[in-house]
């Protein structure tokens, strides 16, 4: 009876065969699939069960993992929520991860590759990888004066090191506490996200980097730039400053903030016109240099790129196309320009740094779980917006916007302080933005800042009131 | 020697000749392989604890050196006695069924961690450890172990009790039924209980009804074998001849709607055919109990809800993931999250799956050691399958063959319909995982089949003159002439 114990044998080996290739297909091939299918915990379990690693300010963590005793392990806990929430985001349960906490992932979590090592060793003693630790550009104290400037204010802050593109503050205001969508209770986490999203001043949008609203007169050194960089110009040029301007090819006047003339008899140099913010001067000066030149000037400075930081940043943007009233309007920015805090913080940056634009970034350096330092970031270059002395002669004519000019709330004692004020309508009816962009001090500056204040009402003077306090305080903090 | 090869019509003269007269051929006992291979099982069973008592960061505890010193004390007594009482037995055996054993051990010792953990948090004392009941029951299936190898010195003594043994192993299958013994756990009917021990009679049956159908066979196998008419180049047996597998047909049934238990079923008809082909050697059996299968599969289906219910959920159990289909999808879930290498002893969650330390012990294992840990277990079974019917082809005696055969098939199929339901190759159906699984019916009755194995290899491996299988092989000449 040998052989049909053989064939048995046989049929046996086959349905053993076929076991082996079903778990094979299962683990190997359909692993992925199972794994993001909805109703597997063990993803969840399993970043919960891992400590991840901290977020730090200077030495001390903003955000680190703190060991429960309920199933999920560790809990994420802000140490001041509302400050940091525009770099941390949150770490939910429900809503998944916003800020460093969802781009840095993979190194909190400890599963990068920068890690290999660690991974082999935790192989071996078959142990839970630990997060590493991501250290951030953010200065503690301009932060901290940033936030409290705003407090009251709807709008964004950012800072920045001209010379290395090291992002010092990003404030949003009004703020979240992400302690309350991190943490183990998915009930009390909706009933924080559904207040959020419900309040129409968008507490969960990170204003400082998303947030795009029109520049308005900000945007004027652009335009000046524009105008140094054609060769054409220089600060004594003499300009045209009406108190009304009449917009080619139509109908429609632009006016002064003031509704006066600029300069002596409607005459006014450049230097002056940037100063006192004249309207008339800089829609004339955008006309002369075309929708093309203004174009470049702020690609150089900026705008239409995408940066990552690594948090996604809205891109700014120039229009295309413009006919000459629509360049005459986005040459005081106005029209279709849009620009997040940040871009406006960048031009003011090139401008500091002689003209040379420095990648923004907000990651300083990656540890390891050991806390060695894996990874440093070091300053990258994004272009050169303009010559040296072109740059040199731009940041005297902001200078006098602040000891002179529009912009004297963001005075220093004892630092020359360059800067710019700036009002933009958002629409018809909507009320007025608010603007400061500014550096100090005025050569080789170790602070960049942009103030937007949205809904800040109508006169070209809450730029200075409003914005110029804010950029003052964090230029202050930084410069200590 | 030849001649009676060809005589059988076997392929490989050679073998066959070697098989059909062990007298000739001098086997070493092969103790110390078996010796050094039992070594290496347990080893490996204790690096496995050492590394869930690490990565669970439970650490070194008492309940380790327990688990750890009585595993290694069993295995040492069997291969003692193995030694003593059968020493030209299969060296590969007894290791192979110990490092299954050994590796469900693990497996249980780690869930109890899990379980220990979540009554932690959940401000409960912490649960009994099961690895402490399963190693009394491993302790009792040594015991019955060497009980067997002891007390059956030949295996042929067994064929003498051939229709006693079946009867026994009758009632104990509807045993379940009765009233005031019979329990149901899980909705099948397959448990009696004694105070506070319960006891899974069919784990016992299926050993006895393999000895039955092994003597019977061979007791009938000339009739059954006879050809009443061709169909297609096929011989199909006469219509009297058909009441045996009527009769398997029928309890098999009987099983399933009475108590509830596809896979007893499904294993017990199996096994039938299998051995009633080997017995007869004719196809058409085959075909018969095939045919019979898909009759009884099709009547099952749209008679009984609770077996389309299994089969809707294996189609599609996405579905059904929060109720029928739950258990099944969170298996699937959790090989997934096992991948190519799993994600350690004691670093996975095999404590979301029902039943982890029983039914789906498979998946437990699945994701914690990988498919590399899960198909090295399906070539440990293969191992165990392929040593038997080695057992089975070398037997000296048509008994002796039919047995060692037929106790290869139990293990074979209830590991296919276990391991094919929890990884859904096919319908899920309530089996116990042989030697994984916590629970002590199963764990003795997979051991028992062991020292069974290896008595019988032991008399085919004997270097003395056995003159029962000469006449054996003269009766099969005779007969096929």
């Amino acid at each position: 009876m040998n052989r049909p114990i053989r064939r048995i044998a046989f049929v046996l080996g086959l349905l053993l065969v076929a076991l082996v290739i079903n778990v094979t297909v299962i683990q190997v091939f359909l692993a992925r699939d199972y794994r993001d299918r909805p109703g597997n915990q063990r993803i969840l379990l399993q970043e919960y069960d891992r400590e991840r690693g901290p977020i730090l300010v200077g030495p001390d963590p903003v955000a680190r993992s703190k060991e429960t005793g309920d199933t999920l392990t560790y809990q994420r806990m802000y140490s001041n929520g509302p400050l940091y929430a525009s770099v941390t985001g949150f770490y939910s349960l429900v809503y998944g991860a916003t800020g460093l906490e969802r781009t840095e992932n993979s190194i909190l979590t400890g599963k990068s590759s920068l890690f290999v090592v660690d991974r082999v060793q935790q192989l071996f003693a078959g142990r839970q990888p630990h997060g590493g630790a991501v250290t951030t550009t953010i200065n503690a104290r301009a932060q901290a004066a940033a936030f409290n400037a705003m407090k009251g204010k709807r709008g964004a802050v950012v800072a920045i090191e001209p010379s290395t593109g090291r992002i010092l503050a990003s404030v949003q205001s009004p703020s979240f506490d992400p302690n309350l969508l991190s943490s183990h209770d998915p009930a009390a986490i909706r009933d924080y996200y559904n207040a959020l999203t419900a309040d129409p001043n968008k507490p969960l949008l990170n204003r400082p980097i998303v947030a795009l609203n029109p520049p308005g007169s900000t945007f004027k050194l652009v335009t000046a730039a524009a105008a140094l960089e054609s060769g054409e110009y220089t600060p004594d040029s003499v300009l045209p400053g009406p108190a009304t301007f009449l917009l080619p090819n139509s109908t429609k006047e632009l006016g002064n903030w003031n509704g006066k003339a600029c300069g002596t008899k409607g005459k006014v140099t450049l230097r002056l016109a940037l100063e006192q913010s004249c309207n008339t001067a800089f829609a004339w000066l955008g006309v002369q240099l075309g929708d093309q030149a203004l174009r470049d000037q702020a690609r150089k400075m900026g705008f239409d790129s995408a940066f990552q930081i690594p948090l996604r940043a809205a891109t700014s943007h120039f229009p295309d196309n413009l006919d000459p009233a629509q360049t005459a309007m986005s040459a005081i920015g106005q029209f279709d320009v849009r620009a997040t805090a940040l871009e406006m913080a960048l031009v003011a940056s090139a401008i500091g740094n002689g003209g040379v634009l420095m990648n923004p970034y907000l990651v300083q350096e990656v540890r390891g779980p050991g806390l060695a330092v894996l990874q440093t970031t070091d300053p990258t270059t994004f272009g050169t917006s303009m010559s040296a002395a072109n740059a040199a002669t731009l940041t005297e004519m902001m200078v006098n916007v602040v000891e002179d000019g529009t912009g004297t709330n963001a005075r220093i004692g004892g630092v020359r302080v360059a800067g710019k004020t700036g009002t933009a309508q958002t629409g018809n009816d909507n009320p007025a933005v608010a603007w400061f962009v500014s550096f100090a001090p005025a050569l080789q500056p170790k602070v960049a800042v942009a103030v937007v204040v949205e809904d800040a009402g109508a006169a070209e003077v809450s730029g200075n009131g409003l914005a110029a306090p804010v950029a003052r305080a964090v230029m202050q903090a930084v410069l200590r | 020697m030849p001649d009676v090869a060809a005589a059988h019509g076997l392929p490989g003269g050679t073998f066959v000749s070697v098989a059909d007269a062990p007298q000739s051929v001098r086997h070493p006992s092969r103790r110390l392989l078996e010796l050094f291979l039992l070594i290496f099982a347990w080893a490996i069973g204790v690096l496995g604890v050492l590394q869930v008592a690490w990565t669970t960061g439970e650490g070194v505890t008492t309940r380790l050196w327990i688990t750890v010193s009585v595993v290694g004390l069993l295995a040492l007594a069997s291969h003692v006695v193995v030694l003593w009482k059968a020493r030209y037995a299969d060296p590969i055996l007894l290791p192979t069924a110990t490092l299954l054993t050994m590796l469900g051990l693990i497996m249980i010792y780690r869930l109890d961690v899990a379980a220990a953990r979540k009554a932690d948090l959940n401000g409960n004392p912490a649960p009994t450890p099961d690895v402490y009941a399963q190693l009394t029951w491993f302790t009792v299936a040594i015991i019955l172990f060497i009980a067997v190898l002891i007390l059956v010195r030949d295996h042929r003594v067994l064929q003498r009790y051939t229709y006693t043994l079946g009867l026994v192993g009758l009632i104990l299958l509807v045993l379940p039924l009765a009233p005031f013994v019979g329990t149901t756990i899980n909705g099948a009917t397959l448990w009696l209980r004694f105070g506070g021990f319960s006891f899974q009679p069919a784990e016992a049956a299926k050993i006895l009804l393999t000895i039955f159908f092994a003597g019977y066979l061979v007791e009938k196998r000339d009739s059954l074998a006879l050809v009443r008419t061709n169909v297609l180049g096929v011989g199909f047996p006469r219509g009297k001849d058909l009441g045996p597998i009527l009769i398997a047909w029928g309890i098999s049934l009987a099983i399933l709607v009475l108590e509830n238990d596809l896979g007893t079923s499904m294993l017990f008809f199996g096994l039938f055919v299998c051995m009633l082909y080997i017995a007869t050697q004719r196809r058409s059996w085959l075909i018969l109990g095939g045919i019979l299968f898909l009759v009884g599969a099709t009547l099952a289906y749209f008679l009984f809800t609770h077996v389309r219910v299994r089969v809707v959920v294996w189609l599609d159990p996405w579905t059904y993931s929060d109720t029928s289909g739950f258990q099944i999808v969170q298996s699937l879930f959790g090989l997934a999250n096992g991948g190519m290498l799993g994600t350690g002893l004691g670093a996975g969650f095999p404590n979301l799956v029902p039943f982890a330390n029983t039914d789906f012990i498979i998946s437990a294992l699945g994701e914690e050691l990988g498919v590399t840990g899960l198909i090295a277990m399906i070539l440990l079974y293969a191992i165990l399958i392929e040593r038997g019917l080695r057992t089975a082809v070398s037997g000296r005696d048509a008994f002796g063959q039919l047995l060692a055969a037929g106790l290869s098939i139990v293990l074979a199929l209830q590991v296919f319909v276990i391991v094919g339901g929890v990884t859904r190759l096919i319908p899920l159906t309530g089996l116990t995982t042989p030697f994984l699984s916590y629970g002590g019916s199963s764990l003795v009755a997979n051991w028992i089949i062991v020292a069974l194995l290896l008595r019988i290899s032991d008399r085919a491996r004997r270097p003395e003159v056995v003159v029962p299988a000469a006449d054996d092989a003269l009766t099969q000449v005779v007969r096929r002439v």
